[in-house]
């Protein structure tokens, strides 16, 4: 309850766990953040403060603006022609949206995971080993050294340690996903934004990426954007509604689940619409 | 099908009887219509083989034209052998990358709505269907007497040293002639690449130009030699486009430089059906000269093939 930020900016009140989460700093900050494709409003004055090494999920109904908001936080929205951005976003305190900012420095440290996995059709070596050869490193000791860890710190090592060098194209859905996520990590970003990232995989691969994205947490704040209202309540700490471009509510997972502030918070969780 | 004592209503036979003539009849034009391809195809090839084969020799392909090139027993086509290879080869070092680049810029830089987009894709579907003697004519003028002999006037001052038809020139002209061609066969092989791997690319951290270099060109690899093997199929047997800006009716040698003329198989089998004393004794060399310029073609094709099937069985161990 220390936080200094400007009082309309929503921060969660209670705790997912204990007090701890409270106490987290801020490390993504939103003001009044408008987004429009064309004359299409697509988010509507959201502000949201997201902590550090916590995962926070975003939640909503098809179109509600919640992948937007996420794909505003490495400015992956840049890539669409026509679109406009009105307000703020802060990481670390430093506007993302402002001339000075380097794209590239951004994205290192602002890592993404797709809804649908995409490796580069090369060795899964490779995949790993090509965001690491952009940015510098090209020792083979110690690209070797890089991908196992991040391998092992996706819970991949164990299974592809032996076929390297195979096309990442023959793993399975699962595997490829988690492969992304060994991708993302291993150039050692603070965020990693994941959008659906297991929407497209079945019960028990999308079981061992919610165990995966627990013990990233440690290392890593993550921001999840899912449709599985079970997902967002097994793994997030925080979790934020969001409806036609609005934020609806945003608190601590539990709250959200269990003693939702707003009517419409509590239809879409209990399944009355979305 | 026999009737039953039963009350349910009879079944329908399904083995009907009519016979349906419109069907019968447009099967019959499809079937038509693919062998009367297939026939005047090989009627062609039939008609070259069998009135060339006799006359083509490794002399004939060995050898030049030294003394009389309407002489069955003296002619040779190798010039115009190399002469054809030389500006097909220097047409795809041309065409390849301008193509490339301008297929890169439409799918990957160029907003797709924008108008300026529009124009450009205009002007090479317009391009596309520009009859091939104008291209010729815009080579002259264009490569030969505005390039060429300014030229000339810088570096060699009163001296015609480009100012004139050359191997540059034909091969220039047909790289322009083929630019469409590569263009639109790069930019579908482009669009093929799905966004993802492109966004994934760039959210972590690599630039546009990393992304396109090393993940999306790689790619697009097979798509844009389809783009030179339909180049050369065309350009091989064009003579038009390098009736003014290089063609030669006889050089005595081989060309060497590149502002040498040359001789060319599309251009001798019109010269020896043309020009020709007598054309009944020079159609065995006519002939020859026409399954020579075929096999060149098939020849400069294959190899490309080759190199196409060998980079997609590349890609293909990766997928």
């Amino acid at each position: 309850m220390t936080e200094k930020s400007s009082p309309q900016i929503a921060l969660p009140k209670v705790a997912a766990t204990s007090g701890a989460a409270d106490a987290a700093p801020v490390i993504i900050k939103v003001r009044e953040l408008s987004l429009f494709y064309g004359a299409a409003q697509a988010l509507n004055q959201i502000s949201i403060a997201i902590r550090k090494n916590l995962v926070t999920a975003f939640i909503g109904p098809s179109g509600c603006g919640k992948s937007t908001l996420l794909r505003c936080f490495n400015r992956m929205n840049d890539l669409i022609d026509n679109v406009r951005i009105e307000g703020q976003v802060e990481i670390n305190g430093e506007d993302i949206y402002s001339k000075e900012v380097h794209l590239i420095e951004l994205r290192k440290q602002v890592g993404m995971v797709f809804q649908r996995s995409n490796p580069f059709p090369k060795s899964i070596f490779e995949n790993i080993a090509y965001a690491l050869r952009l940015h510098g490193t090209t020792r083979r000791a110690e690209l070797e050294e890089i991908v196992e860890r991040s391998l092992r710190q996706a819970a991949l090592w164990d299974e592809v340690k032996d076929r390297l060098h195979t096309s990442a194209l023959g793993l399975s859905g699962g595997q490829q996903q988690r492969l992304c996520i060994a991708r993302a990590i291993a150039i050692r970003p603070e965020i990693i934004l994941m959008d659906e990232p297991a929407s497209a995989l079945d019960p028990l691969a999308t079981a061992r990426i919610e165990e995966l994205i627990l013990e990233l947490k440690r290392d890593f704040t993550i921001v999840i954007v899912t449709h599985n209202m079970q997902q967002a309540a097994r793994i997030s700490d925080h979790t934020a509604f969001f409806y036609l471009g609005r934020l609806v509510e945003y608190d601590a997972t539990t709250k959200i689940f269990t003693h939702p502030a707003v009517k419409q918070t509590e239809d879409y969780v209990t399944g009355r619409f979305g | 099908m026999s009737a039953t004592a039963s009350t349910a209503p009879a079944l329908r036979p399904f083995r009907s009887r009519r016979f349906d003539l419109a069907s019968f009849v447009f099967s019959g034009l499809t079937g038509l219509a693919t062998f009367l391809i297939i026939a005047i195809l090989l009627v062609i090839l039939g008609n070259v083989i069998y009135s060339g084969g006799a006359s083509l020799s490794w002399r004939f392909i060995t050898s030049g034209t030294e003394s009389d090139m309407f002489d069955v027993r003296k002619a040779g086509v190798l010039p115009m052998i190399i002469g054809t290879t030389a500006r097909v080869l220097l047409m795809t070092i041309f065409v390849l990358p301008v193509g490339v680049i301008t297929a890169i810029y439409l799918t990957e830089y160029a907003a797709s709505t924008s108008r300026f987009t529009r124009v450009i894709r205009s002007a090479i579907n317009n391009l596309a269907g520009v009859p091939s003697i104008v291209f010729g004519l815009f080579g002259l003028g264009f490569f030969i007497n505005f390039i060429g002999q300014h030229l000339d006037g810088v570096l060699h001052g009163t001296d015609t040293v480009w100012g004139k038809p050359a191997l540059v020139w034909a091969s220039l002209t047909l790289a322009v002639m083929t630019l469409p061609v590569v263009v639109v066969a790069t930019e579908e092989s482009l669009r093929a690449i799905p966004s993802g791997l492109r966004e994934a690319s760039l959210a972590l951290g690599a630039t546009k130009l990393q992304t396109i270099a090393k993940i999306v060109l790689p790619q697009a690899l097979p798509g844009i030699l389809t783009g030179a093997i339909l180049a050369i199929s065309r350009a091989a047997g064009e003579v038009a486009p390098i009736l003014f800006t290089g063609a030669a009716y006889y050089m005595a040698d081989l060309p060497t430089r590149l502002s040498d003329q040359f001789m060319d198989l599309g251009y001798h089998v019109f010269i020896l059906s043309t020009q020709s004393p007598d054309i009944e004794k020079t159609r065995p060399i006519l002939y020859a000269t026409v399954l020579v310029l075929l096999l060149l073609t098939i020849a400069l094709n294959v190899v490309a093939i080759f190199v196409r099937a060998r980079m997609r069985r590349n890609l293909r161990m990766l997928q």
